[in-house]
């Protein structure tokens, strides 16, 4: 059975944020930083059921991968897949730069 | 029978259609004017499609008129949760972050429904992307419970619950991830059904939990249901996880309605402390009623169910977090840009995009998550879920191999005032700890209506459950219950709902 572990500060909710890609207020992170232990504690208890011998289940019913023949079949029209798009240019969405962050 | 078309069943509505004593469009066109009379007060709705839906309705009356073989739910008016992609009409999921979203295609479940000719009236309000237990956590605004509006409808289909009860849709489809249909049904007095996972096609089911998510039907009788969920079951190829066999004989089971014999566990775990007084004691009269009626009841011990509550919060999170992160405000979705920065990288602007887009609830679910998945806590937190998931199975296994059906109280409580708990996240959840278990282990359930509770009047759910794939009985003993509860008050429990004040 793994360590049990516990506690969770600010810093720890910052990174996660960052993981995240949410960029959290001050005041969202102090919130977060307060209630997460709790929740966490909580939680917590799931590591004194199982041991090593207990295999994890990741879905409720047998899952097996799923294949489909090879065919050409309808799909979305490309303006029809651009018409939600924040921004679009010749049939792309137009994203911001992704190099040159600090 | 009723003349009022708004208070009648699907099942009276679908014979009225088919003996051409009433048409679609009057249907469609009556429900329409008691959302527009009631909708104020209950904020079911987020979105009323009058147009798309009288359309509907006056296609199938042609169709009907000129001789074709139609669905047997065909002209019935239906209103779907947000978080169903419907072609055309907004599809929020009660988030900011898809605020005007108009899918460019139909979920399977919104195909389906097209296909055998019931109008969409309209998309339901919901806890945002189905997180919460209330229906508070909509960035539109709560719903309100047609039975005292200012108490919560449950959530996170507070709003086709509501929509339901307040006879505004005689269907409505909801999704259960940890009891999102079934709580509001159990706090609504309606009747929600979460099928076998796998039963109903989550292909553009807007994904909380992948391995989680169920849609089913939101209806005020057992049959209605029944119904619903035979139109909507079945395979789905574009559902990798949908289970390649017929849909269980609901409807026939619905019909049958018999528990002489049926075996019936009443989970030990799921009851006592913690449940309030009004919602035990209706519990244990509609048991009574049950083993009256001929069922073998006794009672079951699933000792894993105390840690059911703990996995949930760490699975449902888990896989929330992954499945958010598809809203980078690239391709669809809100963009908005930091401020102070002329010149902002992808990155800075989708997390500032995250950041206006998505609320509290989501984003706790969002950092719990990441950090149960994250390195060095991986195994101790999501690993140990997934392995109660197993224990929680084996344990559910060995009391199915007893009993035929388990039943509880659905909510530990009745509808609580709006505000109650929506600064305790952890009380909020510990609401759903009857519901999460069958989301889990992949089970199917269904909420019926059984009473009001004595201290507050307000409605009180009972839970069956069934194994895997046994959908059907939960339909035989729910409508058995149904009928002698209703013989015994005289009608139905919605009858016996306050007059809402409707605005003219």
């Amino acid at each position: 059975m793994s360590e049990p572990v516990t506690g969770i500060s600010r810093d720890d909710v910052v990174h996660l944020a960052g993981l995240a890609r949410i960029d959290l207020s001050d005041a969202e992170l102090d919130h977060l930083a307060a209630e997460l232990p709790a929740i966490l504690e909580h939680v917590a208890s799931v590591q004194q059921v199982a041991g090593d011998d207990v295999p994890a289940m990741s879905h409720p019913v047998p899952v097996d991968n799923v294949f489909r023949d090879d065919v050409v079949r309808p799909s979305l029209a490309p303006e029809d897949a651009l018409a939600a798009a924040p921004a679009s240019d010749q049939q792309r969405f137009l994203v911001p730069k992704i190099l040159g962050e600090g | 029978m009723t003349t009022d078309l708004t208070r009648k069943t699907a099942d009276e509505l679908a014979h009225a259609l088919a003996t051409k004593e009433v048409s679609s469009a009057e249907v469609t066109r009556a429900l329409l004017d008691r959302i527009g009379a009631v909708d104020g007060a209950i904020h079911a709705f987020l979105h009323v499609d009058a147009e798309g839906a009288l359309a509907a309705a006056a296609d199938i009356d042609d169709r009907r008129a000129s001789g074709e073989e139609l669905s047997y739910l065909a002209g019935v008016p239906i209103a779907v949760k947000d978080v169903l992609a419907t072609r055309g009409v907004p599809t929020t999921c009660g988030s900011k972050i898809l605020e005007g979203w108009i899918p460019p295609y139909d979920a399977t479940v919104t195909a389906k429904i097209k296909a055998a000719g019931l109008p969409i009236l309209g998309k339901t309000n919901m806890d945002e992307f189905a997180m919460g237990s209330s229906t508070e956590h909509s960035a539109y605004g709560p719903t309100h419970n047609p039975w005292d509006t200012t108490r919560i409808p449950g959530g996170s289909g507070g709003g086709s619950a509501a929509a339901v009860a307040a006879f505004e849709a005689p269907l409505a489809i909801g999704t259960d991830t940890g009891g999102s249909i079934r709580q509001p049904g159990a706090l609504t007095g309606t009747v929600g059904v979460k099928p076998t996972y796998g039963g109903v096609s989550r292909y553009g089911l807007v994904a909380m939990a992948s391995s989680l998510d169920q849609a089913g039907p939101v209806t005020r009788t057992v049959l209605d249901a029944a119904l619903l969920h035979e139109l909507i079951g079945g395979h789905d190829p574009m559902d990798s996880t949908s289970i390649p066999e017929a849909v269980p004989a609901v409807v026939a089971a619905a019909r049958r309605a018999d528990v002489k014999g049926l075996r019936i566990g009443i989970v030990k775990e799921l009851g006592g402390e913690g449940f309030q007084p009004g919602v035990q004691a209706r519990f244990t009269e509609a048991v009574d009623l049950l083993t009256a009626a001929g069922a073998e009841v006794v009672e079951v011990s699933i000792p894993s169910l105390e840690y059911a509550l703990g996995a949930y919060y760490l699975v449902m999170p888990s896989e929330a977090s992954s499945n958010l992160a598809k809203f980078d405000a690239m391709r669809y979705g809100v963009r908005v840009a930091p401020a102070g920065n002329d010149d902002p990288s992808a990155e800075q602007v989708m997390a500032s995009s995250r950041d206006a887009g998505f609320g509290d609830e989501v984003k706790r679910r969002i950092i719990l998550g990441t950090y149960a998945l994250s390195s060095g806590y991986y195994d101790a937190y999501y690993g140990s879920a997934q392995k109660v998931r197993t224990v929680l199975s084996r344990d559910f296994a060995a009391a199915f191999a007893d009993v035929d059906v388990l039943v509880s109280p659905t909510s530990p409580t009745t509808a609580y005032p709006l505000g109650d708990k929506l600064d305790d996240p952890l009380a909020m959840y510990l609401g759903d700890v009857a519901t999460i278990p069958a989301n889990l282990v992949g089970i199917p359930g269904l909420s019926l209506p059984v009473g009001l509770a004595d201290e507050d009047s307000l409605p009180v759910g009972l839970q069956f459950l069934a194994p895997q794939k046994a959908d059907d009985r939960l339909y035989n003993a729910a409508a058995a219950l149904e009928r002698l509860l209703e013989q015994k008050w005289g009608g139905t429990l919605l009858s016996r709902a306050p007059e809402l004040e409707v605005v003219r």
